[in-house]
């Protein structure tokens, strides 16, 4: 599987998605296709012909308004077709603007209102432990979702139980809807943060896929706490003038741009 | 106290359901989960005082299959997780049961920061939720068995101070069916929780009077009976609804709804109108704010003078 190529035609499907709908999020989503391509691709055990497959691993997708990489991920992966991808946004589309469980084969929550994925995850990790079964919980959240309470509450929780079924991805982009976070509520170091709160923590590029399988493969070993990656990523990675200009957080392409970011992915 | 029923009914639940999880935010003893906790204490999750938490985690734990009973003071949930419990309960469709003691002006003494006179409006707005108010210890315990057997959410009220026995063993418990606990013929009294024993003395008072009061326990807010109500009212065509909780949004709104629309009778709807609470005894706030049995004669032998 080459990682990289895979990771090109979903941000093309992506952008070309956003396009369509005309409105949605589009910095997050590119800043995390490969991590996405990772997981989906190289490390999570799902079956997209059985999305609720007991044995599978489970993604909980906190900040869910960066759904449109998972919705071109699942896509790729073959949980639904690829030509659902045209519907996103659009009325009666399983592709709501922010992800919904009932709707959508290959999500595992509901989500949108920011800061309860975590917790959420930690549901998870918990209710498995209790049925002392081995599957393992990835959770993507924002770095703007730090600004929640409820977050914190959730890493608390996870170092009490000592989750160690559970991954938690942050996707530091340093961006926020209203400017660079460090203007809008400084979140300083995430790293000592969450070593302060017992966890395992580690820090990578998120867009060197050998960075994301060693890290990943190293939490996957630590079993006596909950494990954290602090990926620093690049908000619109792969189209230059979509690059860390946080303006493009909540904006879509439009025909002209699409073409340019179109012809830079070649 | 619909706690201590709760709390023994809950265990009955656990004893063979072994998907029932409870979490608590830092309020174990106070919502009687303590001996769950003691004789399950892998089923059970202390979450500290943390409301979003308790309610995110329990729908995490739900879908892995288990039935997470989420429990604290209804000031803080739904007080204070409201928008949790909206997106990663009710709209993710997971069966959590938000089970809340310390509602209403029965909290009594912690005064009106503690008693929660909203939650069933918010709750009740919510789409895929379920809302029940038990009105004694014997009908907590049979709700919080009920509620384990459905897959939804669920809002379970309860209260704080003791309330006397109303309904029996042998008293059926259908979660969505309201009780007629007495037959009337010239008005219905229709009441939830705390309210329902007044409603009955109030009957006797009634009685004495000449009037024949229908009195029907409203225990499950949504969804309403409406075919016992109708029935009634078609019947008594003059209806009173009581409630310790505010009278916007709550089991009086909820009736007024279901009348207008479908047979327009007058209504009065007593409960707590647009004021916080206060401290004191209960009985001392509920003859205060008028939530007792004298206020429901005299309503009703108003709307029978003007109708």
């Amino acid at each position: 599987m080459d990682l990289k190529k895979n990771a090109l035609e979903i941000r093309k499907d992506m952008l070309i998605m956003l396009n369509k709908a005309g409105s949605g999020h589009t910095a997050g989503p590119l800043g995390m296709t490969d991590i996405f391509t990772y997981l989906y691709f190289n490390f999570l055990k799902v079956n997209p012909k059985k999305p609720l497959d007991p044995n599978r691993d489970y993604l909980i997708l906190s900040n869910g308004h960066i759904c449109p990489v998972q919705y071109t991920v699942l896509a790729h992966k073959g949980f639904f077709p690829k030509t659902h991808l045209a519907t996103l946004r659009k009325l009666s589309s399983p592709l709501q603007g922010h992800p919904h469980r009932t709707q959508l084969p290959g999500i595992e929550t509901t989500s949108g209102p920011l800061g309860s994925g975590i917790s959420q995850a930690c549901g998870v990790a918990l209710g498995l432990k209790l049925d002392k079964k081995p599957n393992r919980v990835v959770c993507i959240t924002s770095d703007g979702e730090h600004q929640e309470g409820n977050t914190w509450e959730a890493i608390l929780l996870a170092a009490k139980y000592k989750l160690n079924n559970l991954i938690v991805i942050v996707d530091r982009n340093k961006i926020q809807i209203d400017g660079n976070t460090e203007d809008i509520m400084p979140l300083g170091s995430l790293k000592d943060k969450y070593k302060a709160f017992e966890w395992s923590v580690q820090e990578i590029n998120g867009h060197d896929f050998e960075e994301i399988e060693k890290a990943l493969e190293k939490a996957d070993k630590i079993k006596t706490m909950p494990s954290v990656i602090v990926a620093n990523t690049t908000p619109g990675k792969g189209v230059k003038f979509m690059e860390d200009d946080y303006t493009w957080h909540g904006k879509t392409p439009s025909e002209d741009e699409l073409r340019e970011a179109l012809e830079e992915l070649k | 106290m619909t706690r201590s029923g709760f709390g023994k009914g809950l265990l009955e639940a656990a004893k063979t359901n072994k998907d029932i999880v409870v979490l608590s935010a830092d309020l174990a003893g106070s919502t009687k989960v303590s001996e769950f906790a003691k004789t399950y204490p892998h089923r059970f999750f202390q979450v500290g005082v943390a409301e979003q938490n308790l309610v995110t985690t329990a729908s995490g734990l739900a879908h892995t299959g288990k039935i997470p009973y989420a429990t604290t003071f209804s000031a803080f949930s739904p007080g204070r997780n409201f928008e949790q419990i909206r997106t990663t309960i009710c709209y993710n469709d997971q069966p959590v049961k938000i089970c809340s003691t310390h509602t209403g002006l029965g909290v009594g003494e912690d005064g009106a920061t503690h008693q929660m006179l909203e939650d069933i409006a918010l709750m009740r707005s919510l789409p895929n939720m379920i809302v029940i108010q038990p009105c004694d210890d014997l009908e907590a315990s049979k709700a919080a068995i009920e509620i384990s057997k459905v897959n939804k959410p669920v809002y379970l009220r309860l209260t704080r101070q003791n309330l006397p026995q109303v309904t029996k063993e042998s008293s059926k418990f259908k979660i969505g069916k309201a009780n007629i606990l007495r037959k009337g013929e010239h008005i219905t009294i229709i009441a939830i929780g705390p309210l329902v024993a007044p409603s009955l003395e109030a009957a006797d008072k009634l009685k004495e009077l000449g009037i024949s009061a229908e009195v029907i326990n409203c225990h499950t807010v949504k969804p309403l009976d409406e075919k016992t109500i109708l029935q009634s009212v078609k019947k008594t065509e003059l209806v009173i609804t009581a409630e310790d909780h505010q009278v916007t949004g709550g089991l009086g709104s909820a009736v007024a709804e279901l009348l207008s629309q479908k047979k327009p009778v007058p209504l009065k709807i007593i409960g707590v109108e647009d004021k916080f609470g206060e401290s004191g005894n209960y009985k001392e706030l509920f003859n205060k704010y008028k939530l007792n049995s004298k206020r429901i004669v005299e309503e009703a032998k108003k709307l029978i003078e003007d109708f």
